[in-house]
């Protein structure tokens, strides 16, 4: 095979689905060319609904487009797909690993199926096992893993061939950053060992950057393609970093500039806001930009691969949200009084869980306060989801004091549900009800009904842009409705406290910052929220956040305070993700020490 | 292409052995099925209930009834009057009356006696026996008083002028248990082929587990070996499972030769498979493929093979309709190597239409699977 | 108590529009059960017509004539062939083209004349018991018959006695009246256990399960939410086989709907209750479909639908005690055909009363201690 030839070359590639319910043609692809290069990665980025995995999908053999052709390693896919399938690994979102086999059952079935040789697999599924740390657990049931693992898994069996070309779709969706970062190590190695050719789809902008290639998708269309370089330097003189002024916080700054329409991105990040503005240079303020900034310090920074992502895509955009500004009027009320220390909401105290011989959760400990924004970071299989469903009321505690919204868990379940409100990783309203239909349900699980019900659903529908899919059924909606209709019904009953557990997993980064302004909207207003993540930086938008690790409580405190725990780098706390690698790491050494002693 | 069959065949075991519910399915289910088929379903009427009013207390009156008390079948109570015996037909302790009216000796001596039968209808066939059974046994007295002028005329012995000379073949005791084994190793065949086959393809649809599968070199037909053989095999313990019982249990004759019983059961084991499997290609949903094998495959297993039912009573539409189905042709295939022997004209057409059958279905279930996701 | 009766409400109405919106599923709940309740209104039927015979006359006289004239001119046996020996027994036999054999041999009319007994043979097939037994008693009926013509014409008539027979409930003793009044129970005792046990487990698959969860609904409440659309739904299957059972096949209703509607309801709720532990119980949808199965078809085979009660063994007619499906029929059967009212059935109601408040109760313990 020629090296010069490019692994992957879409030609005007086209692909349509029909709509279910209205029978319209929806067009997923749109006259899509591109070309991957031969033993390199490349990144394939976009919003959500861009086309993506559609791509994919069509490259490996799974579909057919309607124009275009694509080459993959030289075949053309259409006429002689299994030839292609021979020879690529293809790792797709959900990656459908035999639950119900073992870790080595699942490696067994992929090497068989692809014909890997006895002599070669010895060494071959060492190397997987170093890579995926997967190891200790090769008699454990798939379906018995943590998510993180899991994808380790999948792509441990996509890899287990040694294929020419890999194609992978989100492949570290719901992965820990410990564990995304082990993945990535995982994928750079094969690129420069074995020349190995990577198109890979992926939120995390991060990843892309690490990438030799950048293809932007958007509606179907390729938007941009280039290296990292080309699209970062689209934001060029555009990227800003905004200290607060004393008094002031990051939060309350970050939301006063990104409402501010010539704002194309503004995040927390590292105490202070990371800005992106459109055409006012901000190093010099206008007298309304002044007004915003409200005294906090401005200095431009070098601009990261996102920025150009977010500049590009709001030039096609054009800065337009979908969902309403969130106004104060219509938000839970609660008065935030500045002056007494607002009371505590969520109280643990030893709390204990216990599956079996397992300890999930270890003497856990620590407050919430109304209005916070707590943030429960971890590793997959620390302990979070237990530990976040125990304050749902969804387990109950082995041993310990669990007390949320004034109500002890042990008697008062029921009452204390009625003052929370959940929105799980997964989602979970009903598939098959209309938007409307599944807010009333859960509108009147709350005990709303008449005017009360419809004045609440209104307000939700309005504040989260839902107002025209009413007779949509929640199934049918793409995924960043799903996610508001989610936290529409989560809010109906004005909750004291919101628990969102992966919000933003697998969300675009306009979805993200949009979902972030909600949140940091209803905290200003008084619903405490707690939230679980693990886009680092999205830690910084949290009040404090608890880090856990194997059940046990290993940091508490504000990002900062984190971030100083884990010691200083260059004279400087580290962000946010590397003060948790660090701690994270520094926990699983110190246990290593202690076993080994 | 072995090893990847292999492979992926080994992955099916393995799932099958680790779901206890398929197991239960395949070899639980058989063996209580066969309990209850073997010891609590029987067509055959015993000591059945009748209630006997005599409202004429003569002793010719008493023999008429005489043969109530000596048949097997029947167990006939003596009541005092017509509303205690309706009474006990209305809460079904008795299943029919038989009334000897009080003018019986007289209209006897005048020769047109009559008895009263009343029968509780609802359920036919329980009715429709016992009524024979009735007759029969007041037939008895007619023959006895037949037997008595006869022999007044010098000559006859025992029975009318014509008796009848009965002959059951091949179930001389005709025990319906006999009968519903065959019926009950189509059922068990059909269960766990076309069931649990179409709830396995229709689950990894549903679990995503093909989209990964699909991007390597596995072929459609390689995965639909994989996923024959395992349940094959579970099919061929439950008809192992019925055969044993068959001999062991209920003492059925397996007349027929025991190879073409295994030949004729491989093909329609592979039909049933192959009708599950086409199944969960075309709806890839397990609920509504749960659904479409019970209406497709089981319930007309149940119901128009003549099994339970002889297809020579329906409705002509409804007896063509039965005529095919596969499983009609195995269960006559079955009951006549059972119980008549190699019938060889019947054992060729019957196994060439599920040969038949089972190409076709798999040559469907072949096409319908194809390595796309939409 | 009124915000209680309202958020019931809700979860009522939420579970339906769940069940009824998809219309796959609108579907499945309907045809079948109309499809399957006609065919079997059809196909289920004992009783024989056209009886295919073959013919071996050895005699030829004058009797064995009348005797063969008799027997073609019932509609009931049809000569499909006429043997010349009894080397042709076998085939016609074994490959079905007959279902009897009537042999005659050659000395009947001399035997006969010297007043008997002139003995005529019969084979039946009896492969299928049923038909075979049915066969030789229609054949046994006409021989009766002609033996007493014979009698009374050759002056040695035995008084005559005649049987007559009535068959309440169902006068023309049709089969289809007792089948369909059964399935109006069993189809939706089928539909009902496979819905509410498949319910929760699909929930549960869904991720929706943890949602309803922190509500505020209380273990109780979501039971009875799963629990009275099932019964609905459940009720709306048996009026679909009752109408097809009335307006179709014309069977007659002889007792009171109301009675009927007030014992069905007890029935799909005993059946409800039983469908929801199953459904607590499995971990997937696919465990709840077989674990339903493996119960449903004991179920079916042991309510005295195929056989009755009274013939099976001990144990089993204790197993039985325990199936709804039991009761179930019988209260229809006797409702619909016999016209009794419910006082005559206590017994039935009782032992509904007792696997419902039995079920139920359980079911609700197994939400709460299955949470996690």
């Amino acid at each position: 095979m020629n090296a010069q030839a490019p692994a992957l070359a879409a030609r005007g590639v086209g692909k349509r689905f029909v709509d279910r319910q209205t029978r319209a043609a929806v067009v997923a692809l749109d006259a899509v060319s591109f070309e991957a290069a031969h033993g390199e990665l490349t990144a394939l980025v976009g919003p959500d609904g861009a086309g993506k995995t559609t791509f994919l999908r069509l490259a490996a053999g799974l579909m057919g487009a309607e124009a275009g052709t694509l080459q993959v390693l030289g075949i053309d896919v259409a006429r002689d797909p299994q030839a292609v399938q021979n020879r690529i690994g293809y790792m797709p979102q959900r990656f459908g690993l035999y639950e119900d086999l073992t870790v080595q059952e699942n490696l067994d079935l992929y090497a068989d199926l692809h014909g890997v040789p006895a002599a070669t697999r010895r060494d071959r599924y060492a190397r997987l096992m170093e890579m995926s740390a997967l190891g200790p657990f090769t008699a454990r049931l798939a379906g018995k893993l943590s998510g993180g693992m899991k994808q380790k898994l999948g792509l441990a069996c996509t890899l287990v061939a040694e294929p020419e070309l890999l194609l992978l779709d989100e492949p570290t969706v719901g992965v820990d950053p410990l564990s995304r970062h082990e993945l990535w190590e995982i994928l750079l190695g094969l690129v420069a060992e074995r020349r190995t050719t990577v198109l890979v789809s992926t939120a995390y902008l991060d990843e892309a950057a690490r990438c030799a290639q950048v293809v932007l998708l958007h509606q179907g269309r390729v938007l941009r393609q280039g290296t990292p370089q080309d699209i970062r330097s689209e934001a060029e003189g555009l990227s800003f970093t905004a200290v607060p002024a004393t008094g002031d916080s990051v939060r309350r700054l970050q939301a006063r500039l990104f409402d501010d329409p010539p704002t194309i991105d503004a995040v927390p990040r590292g105490g202070a806001v990371h800005l992106v503005r459109r055409d006012v240079r901000p190093d010099n303020p206008d007298a309304a930009l002044q007004a915003v900034l409200a005294g906090a310090r401005i200095e431009a920074v070098a601009p990261s691969l996102e920025d150009g992502f977010m500049v590009l895509l709001d030039a096609v955009v054009g800065g337009e949200r979908t969902t309403a500004a969130p106004g104060v009027a219509d938000l839970p009320a609660g008065s935030v009084s500045a002056a007494a220390e607002p009371p505590t909401v969520i109280e643990v105290r030893d709390v204990v869980r216990r599956f079996g011989d397992f300890t999930a959760v270890d003497r856990t400990t620590f407050s919430v306060r109304r209005g916070e924004i707590f943030g429960l970071l971890g590793p997959n299989g620390a302990g979070k989801t237990t530990t976040f469903r125990m304050l749902c009321g969804l387990l109950p505690a082995s041993s310990g004091f669990l007390r949320v919204a004034g109500h002890d868990l042990r008697h008062a379940r029921a009452q204390a549900r009625g003052k929370i409100g959940y929105v799980s990783q997964k989602f979970a309203l009903y598939a098959s009800l209309t938007v409307d239909e599944n807010l009333d349900f859960f509108g009147g699980a709350y005990g709303l009904r008449g005017t009360r019900l419809r004045m609440r659903r209104e307000a939700v529908t309005t504040r989260f842009g839902l107002g025209e899919r009413g007779a949509t059924r929640a199934g049918e909606l793409p995924g960043g409705y799903r996610q508001r209709l989610a936290m529409a019904a989560a809010l109906l009953h004005e909750p004291e406290i919101l628990f969102l557990d992966e919000p933003t997993s697998g969300a675009d980064p306009p979805a993200r910052r949009e979902f972030w302004r909600h949140i940091t909207t209803l905290a200003e207003s008084g619903t405490t929220i707690v939230v679980t993540t693990h886009f680092m930086e999205e830690a910084e938008y949290c009040d404090r956040v608890l880090i856990q690790e194997a059940g046990r409580v290993l940091a508490v405190g504000t990002p900062l305070e984190i971030r100083r725990q884990a010691g200083e780098r260059d004279g400087r706390p580290p962000d946010m993700e590397q003060a948790f690698t660090a701690i994270v790491a520094q926990a699983r050494a110190a246990a290593g020490d202690r076993v080994a002693a | 292409m072995m090893r990847r069959v292999l492979a992926l065949t080994r992955k099916e075991v393995h799932q099958l052995l680790r779901d206890r519910s398929n197991l239960m399915l395949g070899g639980v289910l058989p063996i209580i099925l066969i309990l209850i088929f073997g010891y609590g379903l029987s067509f055959d009427v015993r000591d059945a209930p009748v209630a006997v009013v005599m409202e004429d207390a003569s002793p010719l009156a008493h023999e008429a009834i005489a043969g109530l008390t000596l048949s097997r079948y029947l167990a006939p109570m003596i009541v005092r009057d017509m509303p205690s015996a309706e009474a006990l037909l209305h809460a079904r302790e008795v299943d029919a009356i038989l009334r000897v009216p009080a003018d019986f000796s007289r209209r006897y001596a005048g020769g047109d006696a009559q008895l009263q039968v009343i029968l509780h209808g609802v359920d036919v066939a329980r009715a429709r026996t016992i009524d024979s059974y009735l007759r029969a046994a007041v037939g008895q007295m007619a023959l006895r008083e037949a037997d008595r002028a006869g022999a007044l005329r010098g000559g006859a012995a025992a029975g009318g002028p014509v008796s009848i000379e009965q002959r059951m073949w091949f179930n001389a005791a005709n025990t319906s248990t006999w009968f519903l084994v065959p019926g009950l190793i189509v059922l068990i065949t059909t269960l766990v082929g076309a069931f649990l086959t179409a709830l396995v393809m229709a689950r990894e649809w549903e679990r995503g587990t093909l989209e990964a599968l699909f991007v390597t070199p596995v072929r459609p037909i390689e995965i639909l070996v994989a996923k024959l053989l395992p349940y094959f095999a579970v099919a061929m313990l439950g008809l192992v499972l019925c055969l044993l019982a068959a001999r062991g249990l209920f003492h059925v004759p397996i007349r027929g030769s025991l190879e073409v019983i295994l030949l004729a059961s491989v093909c329609y084991v592979f039909v049933s498979l192959a009708i599950g499997l086409l199944i969960s290609a075309a709806t890839k949903n397990q609920f509504l493929a749960s659904q479409i094998a019970l209406v497709v495959s089981f319930m007309p297993a149940l119901m128009l093979s003549g099994f339970l039912f002889d297809l020579r009573n329906m409705p002509a539409a409804v007896s063509a309709l039965g005529h095919v189905l596969p499983a009609t042709h195995y269960l006559e295939l079955l009951k006549s190597l059972f119980l008549a022997g190699n019938v060889w004209p019947m054992i060729l057409r019957d196994t060439a239409i599920l040969l038949l059958y089972a190409l076709l279905l798999l040559a469907l279930a072949r096409s319908r699977t194809r390595k796309r996701l939409e | 108590m009124r915000d209680t009766l309202y958020r019931l409400l809700n979860i009522c109405r939420k579970e339906l529009l769940v069940i009824l919106k998809d219309p796959a599923n609108r579907l499945v709940l309907v045809l079948p059960t109309i499809v399957q309740s006609l065919i079997f209104g059809y196909a289920a039927t004992f009783d024989l017509r056209a009886v295919p015979y073959a013919l071996l006359d050895q005699d030829g006289g004058q009797a064995a004539t009348e005797l063969i004239a008799r027997v073609d001119g019932t509609g009931f046996f049809e000569r499909v062939a006429t043997l010349h020996s009894e080397a042709g027994f076998a085939p016609v036999i074994d490959t079905q083209r007959a279902l009897m054999i009537l042999h005659i041999g050659p000395r009947f009319e001399q035997r006969l004349r010297a007043g008997g007994p002139a003995p005529v043979q019969v084979i039946v097939d009896a492969r299928n018991s049923n038909t075979a037994a049915s066969a030789a008693a229609h054949f046994a009926g006409i021989v009766a018959a002609f033996n007493q013509d014979w009698l009374a014409r050759h002056g040695a008539a035995g008084p005559a006695l005649t049987i007559e027979t009535r068959a309440w409930f169902n006068p023309n003793l049709e089969t289809r009246w007792h089948m369909l009044t059964a399935l109006i129970a069993g189809l939706s005792m089928i539909q009902t256990l496979l819905l509410t046990a498949l319910s929760v487990a699909r929930e549960r698959e869904q991720g929706t399960f943890d949602q309803l969860l922190v509500t505020p609904y209380r273990p109780f409440e979501i039971m009875v939410g799963k629990a009275l659309p099932s019964i609905f739904v459940g009720l709306v299957q048996a009026s679909l086989i009752l109408m097809v059972a009335t307006l179709w096949f014309g069977i007659p209703l002889v007792g009171s709907l109301i009675a009927l509607y007030a014992g069905l309801i007890l029935f799909t709720t005993a059946c409800v209750g039983i469908g929801l532990s199953i459904s607590a119980l499995s971990a997937s949808m696919q465990q709840a479909m077989l674990y339903t199965f493996m119960l449903a078809m004991p179920f079916m085979l042991l309510s005295g639908l195929a056989t009755p009660i009274k013939n099976m063994p001990e144990a089993m007619q204790w197993f039985t005690a325990a199936n709804p499906l039991r009761y179930g029929i019988d209260i229809v059967q006797r409702i619909y055909l016999e016209g009794v009212g419910l006082g005559t059935l206590a017994g039935d109601i009782a032992a509904l009363a007792v696997i419902a408040a039995l079920t139920l109760p359980l079911a609700a313990w197994l939400f709460r201690h299955r949470l996690a």
